[in-house]
């Protein structure tokens, strides 16, 4: 039992992080930890973390591992966040943070989970405290990609690139670790493509796989204008459902809680002003909040979209690489028959220009309408 | 003419209530020419200045209460006036009351003391602010074409006090028929164009005509970011109401979420336009979205383009 049981299919990196706690030599400062979305960032970043914090070097069962792993250690901080960026005062505050001694272990271990959402002017005020690090603080970094963080970061840091895990290793720790059937986790671990919070959500929610495969029926489907419309329109219908379904709860709840703090009475039809406006600025983050969520929703849509046009082309090519979405052979043939490799190519571009719009602000409708006008199936 | 001891004017357009206060204070004044009019703001209200100012004087001489906005007022304002409404007042009470339903208990308590309400309803359709142009000109005694009441409109209609403005020059500074010449000397080259008006030129093709609008837009003030996002929906409309098919435009208008006129206009936009020219004018504008939202290097070239591939698809699309 060690704390890097749940970094799957990463051995060297974890490797060169192990080294890096058995060794003080190969230790440094700053570590950036990259790669793509659901190979595992943060659990990683947890368990070097542990691993540092821990007496044994990351025994996975001392009172410190597991304080670390729940995220409760006195020395460790996570920086993570639920809106579209880290702002320039929470930047402020981990680098006056990080000029503190550790008050229990060996270091002070500061995680921003998403390094990529650090705006410019939060991630310039956290240079100087990664330039000229107290003794024992480690930062841990993690982002997508390195380009995703400003260079003058990526400079001040050490670099471990994460890959993505193979569908047998993902599907094995959903076993392991859920408790979810063999068959279903490696149906699940294949068509989120070994992202694992996804595999896990889909292989627990009928919902969410149902919503799967609408999704990727509508390839097939998009004949006219109107069909293009329509199915446009149903994506973003989709991605606003599970928007509404899973943020309404939480968002009621936090208001409840807030107006208890303020010792207001919850039920009153109008607050006093100065409730007021806390209450307003709640309510602005928790809209920021969704308007993320509906963002990454659509956007995990289309990652499932692009995967069935990449399946047409698997086969078009007649190549031996396994096929993300198995159960849905015959849709993949359909559209393996009515496209050449050149037009799927194509229509997978138009995917990747939607999502590269939406990442830019244009309203999701628009731009799924454009690219479902590309993806129309000739006649 | 009378007036009553309670005056309520109510509804949202300024300029109609401040006419209506000013005409009411001037009745009252004819009445009684050494009045003593006292102002009040509902939102600055202090609790009792009603009783203050209602209650008689020493000296004998009536006095005429204003109460501005009662829809701003505090619960103050509010249970003073339902009070003094209650005991009766000495002075002439007139309240103004822009929409909504706060001070209910005071408008209600007014109107059972018989109160006098002069209107002042919303002014925002053509044909609304066409009947208060021609009653402008005509309450000066003037006479107006109806052409030059459309030009009038299409220069200054957006606000109706900046229209109420317009119309006392031209009384002011010319003399006889007021025809569109006239409004062309004053108003000439100024149009106030809204997105809107521009994704109608573009979407029925007229390619001068929507450049023509969208340099007004932009020139007075409009950001591309709107005008874009105008030009899709109203490609959206046509697109949907489109490939709907036939059937009521009211069986049409509930199953697409759309009010009935427009589908009419959609419908009648569609005409002209078929499934692939229409597509590649969706995304001609998607890629201008992108364009003006930091995309592309300047935003007003990106609605440019996108409104000249739009009339170029309508008329044809080739190439």
């Amino acid at each position: 039992m060690s704390v890097w049981r749940d970094v799957i299919g990463q051995e060297q990196a974890v490797t060169t992080l192990r080294d890096a706690v058995a060794d003080r030599a190969r230790m440094t400062h700053a570590w950036l930890l990259t790669g793509p979305p659901g190979s595992g960032r943060s659990t990683a970043a947890r368990a070097f973390a542990a691993a540092l914090l821990c007496p044994d070097g990351g025994c996975g069962t001392c009172h410190e591992c597991h304080t670390v792993l729940d995220g409760s250690h006195a020395d460790l901080t996570v920086m993570a966040t639920q809106g579209l960026s880290i702002q320039v005062k929470d930047a402020r505050e981990l680098a006056q943070l990080a000029q503190h001694r550790p008050s229990v272990g060996a270091w002070r271990v500061i995680v921003i989970e998403d390094a990529d959402r650090l705006t410019e002017r939060a991630a310039d005020a956290l240079l100087k405290a990664l330039e000229e690090p107290v003794e024992r603080t480690v930062w841990l970094l993690c982002a997508p990609s390195v380009e995703d963080v400003i260079i003058t970061i990526r400079s001040r840091s050490r670099h471990v690139r994460l890959r993505t895990p193979p569908v047998a290793a993902v599907a094995e720790l959903l076993t392991r670790r859920d408790g979810i059937e063999p068959a279903m986790a490696e149906y699940a671990a294949r068509a989120a493509q070994s992202h694992v919070g996804l595999a896990r959500r889909l292989a627990r929610d009928e919902g969410a796989r149902g919503r799967r495969r609408d999704i990727l029926r509508l390839a097939g489907r998009i004949r006219s204008l109107g069909d293009a419309m329509e199915a446009a329109a149903n994506l973003a219908a989709i991605a606003t459902q599970e928007q509404s379904a899973s943020s309404a709860e939480r968002d009621a709840a936090e208001k409840t809680r807030l107006l208890e703090q303020l010792g207001a009475d919850p039920e009153a039809r109008t607050q006093p002003p100065h409730i007021r406006s806390q209450v307003a600025a709640l309510e602005k983050e928790q809209k920021t909040r969704a308007t993320r969520f509906g963002r990454d929703v659509v956007d995990r849509s289309l990652v499932d979209l692009l995967s069935i046009y990449r399946d047409a082309l698997v086969t078009q090519a007649g190549s031996p690489v396994e096929l993300v979405n198995a159960d849905l052979a015959d849709e993949v043939r359909t559209l393996a028959g009515a496209l050449s490799s050149e037009q799927l190519l194509l229509a997978m571009d138009a995917i990747g220009t939607a999502r590269e719009r939406i990442e830019a602000n244009v309203p999701p409708l628009l731009a799924l309408e454009a690219m479902a006008i590309s993806l129309r199936l000739p006649r | 003419m009378s007036v009553p001891s309670y005056v309520l004017i109510s509804g949202p357009e300024q300029v109609i209530a401040e006419r209506a206060l000013a005409s009411t204070l001037e009745a009252i004044r004819e009445e009684e020419p050494d009045v003593e009019v006292v102002r009040l703001e509902g939102s600055l209200y202090e609790p009792g200045s009603l009783h203050v100012h209602t209650s008689p004087s020493l000296f004998g001489g009536r006095k005429a209460v204003v109460v501005r906005d009662l829809d701003e007022g505090n619960d103050a304002l509010i249970e003073d006036l339902v009070a003094i409404v209650a005991q009766g007042s000495d002075a002439v009470l007139v309240v103004t009351h822009k929409s909504g339903t706060r001070g209910k208990k005071a408008l209600d308590a007014l109107k059972k003391a018989k109160v006098r309400i002069i209107e002042a309803p919303a002014i925002k359709s053509d044909r609304d602010k066409t009947a208060f142009v021609t009653n402008e000109f005509r309450s000066k005694g003037r006479k107006v074409a109806p052409e030059a009441v459309r030009a009038l409109l299409e220069a200054v209609g957006k606000d109706l006090r900046e229209l109420a403005q317009a119309c006392q020059q031209l009384v002011d500074d010319t003399t006889g028929v007021i025809d569109a010449a006239t409004v062309e000397r004053y108003h000439g080259g100024k149009v106030e164009a809204t997105g809107f008006r521009v994704a109608d030129a573009a979407v029925a093709g007229e390619a001068a005509e929507a450049l023509r609008l969208l340099r007004h837009a932009l020139a007075t003030g409009l950001d591309p970011v709107p005008i874009v996002a105008v030009l899709a929906s109203q490609l959206r409309q046509v697109a949907r109401v489109a490939s709907a098919g036939r059937g009521r435009s009211a069986d049409l208008a509930k199953q697409l979420g759309m009010a009935p006129w427009q589908v009419d206009r959609a419908r009648a936009a569609a005409r002209g336009w078929d499934g692939d020219r229409l597509g590649r004018a969706i995304q001609a504008v998607a890629a201008a979205d992108f364009d003006v939202k930091g995309g592309g290097r300047d935003p007003v070239y990106a609605v440019e383009r996108a409104v000249l591939e739009i009339t170029r698809q309508r008329a044809g699309g080739a190439t």
